[in-house]
């Protein structure tokens, strides 16, 4: 298909005023606030468009399958980073950046939105728009293209997007140790201010896995400084696979999921006690899943005190809405934004900030 | 752009005076004028008034008395900018943040800082020292510039490809809107809620918000870090060892390139120890433990002879290695000294073209009959080609902009940026209009409506209207020769 397709599709609706949900694989359909509106599926324009390993960027086309550009990159012994959740096989590129969700390598690699190099983005009033470009450093405008990681399909569709790459670790090896909530934050923080191949971690139920990857020189060291069990490389990999998949049995079960970014030192929140399921903590600290089917305004009050925010992440009904509220001064830029790119609100509507 | 009526001049002063001390509030020639241009010299312009603030409270209600009275505001760090991204306007306001100068947290266990607009570059690394920790961007001036002209050109420096730029190192920023309207974006907890207004922040050029505080992630220091200097015979082998070293899965830790000119000019300035028979010098860095350098380098070593390095020297100690750097550092000082003026270029481009450019480049040289050092961060693409000439020369001054303009449109010819890391200012505002296209240029402006509906905050910088991309055009198509000389060309 072409992106005339898209482009016209987008004039009718807004033509018509009538909403779109813009939609990949629908991996992310819990993601967010109720998606609604007649579903335009991008999966048929797909692609890669241009990758050459030595650039270190690859370019594809919004519909494009995640596993397949994985697999592409992998054939050149390089990766995404930031090691997006999939949520399922039919997860596309385009949904992976509208939905801006990084991995387990989050707290070292960086975010999605720090490997996003430049976007083509198809507006609300069907226009064609390139932001961003091909390489690492480029000034020349607004950062647009890093604004729409993580924009939900409400700003356009995502019809290409130009991702940094790195090459894969030489090797890799996952350490576990025994230690209760408290101490693994203190120890996270800690490690986290030296110079150790940390790129994830995980803590649940007075478990702490750590991943420890580059060259064996550096690993072997760091696993004497660090200490703790090693843990065989099959069960190392399908571990932070069922992390970065919530395939773990912590995420299992009916109560809500909960998801609260706060700075990595927080201690352990009161909230974590009384979460039935749990917690599990990521990102060196800065991530805390929650199983809780309390209030949600404990929730929110518990992230917002700590400096953070909480978010509704999966739930059979969302009362409230899936994100923390923004501040005044925002929310009206936000408002703005939305109305420059999508003035007839078809897009999307709803799905990140309620509808005025 | 030409100087505000005395009588307005007044009005303006005065009811800054209302609220700021009197030595806070400058409108005299004598003391308005270091303000008149940053680091691009040929551009300058004397302020309507320059005021000094020292509290966010004053910063606020600067803002809020400018917007009444719709007074156009230009933000200022320490001015070392090189694409005039802080020319002051005639009938405008000059916000100068020099007085923002303090760390107001140092977290060593977060690994944050937060710190004012106006602390410098190097400071945030001075004081994270003594906890192992260190702020990665490193642009060349570093020990002049300020994080908050750094967020506002989303500097980089020599280490961006393994460290990355500002957007990648700012974690929240503190800040007003043109209408005094307090505003953060970004967070210390990772991924603030709603739309990245922290990426559109940073690079911005002063012109969606005043920021006054910033936070930055601060980074384990590596134990140890060795340079490669690797010589080549030809310039375009240096440019294919380039991508033999990423090829080989090695992301150094810095990934210089600078061609003999250059290498000559610097070595009578700081005698870093370059190869002056090499055609082109890499300098290749690799950090990390000390077993772990040693056998990155040994790997290094390997790729970089395969691709026809004709000699490698390793640095031996931190001495030498700061050695080495040192002439990469200096080199724009250093090219100061042979020529009365230099220009500085910032394009971008896909590595593999490097090749091609450089061609061109010379070519260009040919061309114009100014001479043309290349420094070039080669492991993300970044080009700083230098043209030598004497501004005393109205006539050279011209030449010279042709040329950059010539090199600039290349840059986007073969899929790269008309700027990396300096920023677009009023500099290289005409070669947007060759980068982007009339809806793109719409919707830049349409972002910077929803921060600054009425356009007072640093207005003319970045983003080119369409008027002026339609006037560009036409002066375009004549090749050079301008239609009308006598308008100011920003």
């Amino acid at each position: 298909m072409s992106l005339d397709f898209f482009r016209e599709k987008i004039v009718e609706a807004a033509a018509r005023k009538t909403p779109l949900r813009l939609r990949g694989g629908g991996t992310k359909d819990f993601y967010g606030n109720e998606p609604r509106g007649e579903v335009l599926d991008t999966r048929s324009y797909a692609g890669i468009v241009d990758y050459e390993a030595t650039e270190l960027v690859v370019t594809a086309r919004g519909g494009t399958a995640l596993s397949h550009l994985e697999g592409i990159l992998r054939e050149k012994n390089q990766f995404l980073p930031f090691e997006p959740p999939h949520f399922g096989e039919q997860a596309t590129v385009g949904g992976c950046v509208a939905a801006g969700l990084s991995g387990p390598r989050r707290a070292s690699a960086g975010a999605l939105r720090d490997f996003v190099l430049g976007v083509t983005v198809v507006d609300g009033r069907g226009r064609t728009l390139r932001f961003g470009g091909q390489v690492m450093k480029n000034v020349a405008g607004y950062d647009v293209s890093r604004l729409l990681a993580g924009s939900l399909g409400t700003l356009g569709l995502i019809a290409e997007v130009s991702l940094k790459v790195l090459p894969r670790a030489p090797a890799q090896q996952t350490l576990c140790l025994q230690l209760e909530e408290g101490a693994a934050l203190e120890a996270l923080n800690g490690w986290a201010g030296r110079p150790l191949p940390v790129t994830a971690s995980a803590w649940h139920a007075g478990r702490l896995w750590l991943r420890l990857e580059g060259r064996r020189a550096a690993i072997d060291p760091a696993v004497a400084q660090i200490g703790g069990e090693r843990v065989d490389a099959e069960e190392g990999l399908a571990l932070w696979s069922a992390v970065r998949e919530q395939t773990h049995a912590f995420f299992g079960g009916a109560d809500p999921l909960w998801r609260l970014a706060v700075p990595s030192t927080t201690p352990p929140l009161a909230l974590g006690q009384e979460a039935r399921g749990g917690t599990l903590i990521e990102w060196g600290g800065g991530l805390r899943w929650l199983k809780f089917s309390g209030e949600a305004a404990r929730v929110r009050d518990a992230a917002s005190r700590a400096g953070g925010h909480a978010t509704l992440f999966r739930a059979a009904h969302k009362s409230t809405p899936a994100f923390a509220p923004l501040a005044p001064a925002v929310l009206r830029v936000h408002r703005e934004l939305k109305a420059a790119f999508d003035p007839s609100g078809i897009l999307n509507p709803g799905r990140l900030v309620a509808e005025p | 752009m030409g100087a505000a009526l005395p009588a307005r001049q007044r009005e303006v002063a005065e009811a800054l005076r209302a609220f700021l001390p009197a030595r806070a509030v400058l409108h005299e020639e004598e003391d308005t004028r270091p303000y008149e241009c940053d680091g691009l010299t040929a551009y300058r312009q004397l302020p309507m008034v320059v005021a000094l603030p020292e509290t966010e409270e004053q910063v606020q209600r600067i803002l809020r008395t400018c917007s009444a009275m719709g007074v156009p505001v230009v933000p200022r760090g320490a001015g070392t900018g090189l694409s005039g991204g802080a020319l002051p306007l005639g009938d405008g306001v000059l916000l100068s943040m020099a007085k923002f100068m303090r760390v107001l947290r140092l977290d060593p266990k977060a690994r944050v800082a937060v710190v004012q607009p106006g602390v410098r570059n190097a400071a945030i690394s001075d004081i994270a020292a003594p906890f192992g920790l260190y702020y990665a961007p490193d642009p060349s001036s570093q020990i002049a510039c300020t994080i908050g002209g750094n967020v506002s050109e989303n500097s980089g420096g020599v280490h961006c490809l393994k460290y990355g730029l500002t957007v990648h190192n700012v974690v929240r920023l503190r800040g007003y809107t043109i209408d005094g309207e307090p505003i953060e974006v970004g967070s210390e907890s990772p991924d603030a809620a709603g739309y990245d207004l922290l990426a559109l922040a940073i690079g911005s050029e002063g012109m969606l918000m005043v920021v006054t505080e910033v936070t930055v992630k601060l980074l384990a220091k590596p134990q140890c870090a060795r340079v490669i200097m690797a010589s080549f015979d030809d310039v375009e082998k240096a440019g294919e060892a380039v991508a033999a070293v990423i090829a080989a899965g090695i992301i150094p830790a810095g990934l210089e390139m600078m061609d003999r000119p250059a290498t000559r000019a610097v070595e009578q300035f700081v005698g870093a120890g370059y190869d002056l028979e090499a055609a082109a010098i890499l300098l290749c860095e690799s950090d990390g433990t000390e077993r772990e350098v040693e056998e990155e380098i040994a790997h290094m070593n390997e790729v970089l002879t395969r691709a026809g390095a004709t000699r490698l020297t390793v640095s031996r100690d931190e001495r030498e290695r700061l050695r080495f750097w040192s002439g990469r550092k200096a080199a724009f000082p250093a090219v100061g000294r042979i020529s009365p003026d230099y220009y500085c270029m910032d394009g971008t481009i896909p590595r593999k073209r490097l090749g091609e450019v450089l061609l061109f480049i010379r070519d260009m040289e040919k061309k114009y009959g100014l001479r043309c050092p290349n420094v070039f961060h080669a492991g993300d693409g970044n080009l700083h080609p230098l043209i030598l000439f004497d501004a005393n020369s109205a006539e050279q001054l011209e030449r010279t902009e042709q040329f950059a303009s010539e090199v600039l449109e290349k840059c986007v010819e073969v899929g790269g940026t008309i700027t990396g890391e300096h920023g677009v200012g009023v500099e290289k505002i005409n070669q947007m209009c060759v980068q982007f296209r009339p809806d793109e240029l719409e919707a830049f402006g349409a972002v910077k409506r929803a921060f600054d509906p009425r356009g007072l905050l640093n207005p003319g910088k970045a983003v080119p209207t369409l008027a002026r991309c339609a006037e560009y055009g036409r002066m375009h198509v004549r090749g050079g020769k301008l239609a009308h000389p006598e308008l100011p060309r920003f």
